[in-house]
């Protein structure tokens, strides 16, 4: 399992990439995972998409696919692209800390 | 490591609702990737983007030897003809579906759609059921001959269903 220096700690990965605890993130860990994905800062409503995605994965075990996000996070589709370009609900679930998520829709 | 998928150019040529879907599922799964992502409607598949047509596409009944019954028996291809057979599957997809939180198709060619996936219908079709751009729901971009599809798949793998 590999393992990544951010924030001053190391901490391991999944296969995918993402962080293999969710337990080990917190906010600043966050702002550091969105710069390697190309986001700068994260404004208001990439927090808003991260914390529903963190609030859903912890009731369900699963973070949310762009379906879920597009209902219900508040957040419409155009802008979840737009806020992360390049899959939102992939991007987003690492910069939250999570495995990507498993729905196909 | 083989290079990933950067571009898909998906063919619709079907419009039953098990012929429409998998290409909606599978371009809305690229845009989720992050790949880009064209439909092109092409035959009875333009019935996904007729705004008149769109919200009652049904399944497929007569000729289709993998039908089951519920409880999974299998279904004897005669039985597809009765009459209210297509609705009754059509009723039963669509709550299955609906319990998976697969969108409608309207609803999900709108979300395609807003996630920068392009929608075409193809001119030859068009041309041959006396079609115009008044008869499509907003979401299609424009109507395309084959060369223009071939164009625009540029660069793209191109997936017929």
């Amino acid at each position: 399992m590999s393992t990544v220096e951010i924030a001053g700690k190391t901490l391991e990965l999944d296969t995918d990439g993402n962080l293999a605890n969710h337990s080990d993130w917190n906010e600043e860990i966050a702002q550091e995972l969105a710069k390697t994905e190309g986001i700068e800062e994260l404004n208001e409503q990439h927090w808003l998409v991260i914390n529903f995605m963190r609030k859903v994965y912890e009731e369900k075990g699963d973070a949310p696919s762009i379906r879920k996000l597009t209902k219900e996070s508040g957040v419409n589709t155009k802008e979840l692209y737009a806020l992360f370009p390049k899959g939102p609900a992939k991007k987003s679930a690492r910069i939250a800390g999570l495995p990507k998520p498993k729905g196909c829709i | 490591m083989a290079e990933p998928i950067e571009k898909v150019s998906i063919v619709v040529s079907h419009g039953s609702l098990e012929g429409v879907y998998p290409g909606l599922i599978m371009a809305n799964g690229a845009r989720m990737e992050g790949i880009e992502a064209t439909l092109f409607f092409t035959f009875f598949g333009l019935d996904a983007i007729i705004d008149k047509r769109m919200d009652s596409l049904s399944v497929a009944t007569v000729g289709n030897s993998a039908m089951r019954m519920p409880g999974g028996l299998k279904m004897p291809t005669v039985l597809g003809a009765i009459p209210g057979m297509s609705r009754f599957a059509t009723y039963m997809m669509k709550k299955e579906m609906d319990q998976l939180d697969i969108p409608p198709v309207r609803e999900f060619l709108e979300m395609i759609h807003d996630a920068g996936g392009e929608l075409y219908a193809c001119k030859a079709t068009v041309d041959m059921f006396h079609l115009t751009k008044d008869d499509f729901c907003p979401q299609m971009d424009d109507i395309i001959t084959v060369g223009d599809f071939y164009e625009k798949s540029a660069g793209a793998q191109i997936i017929f269903t």
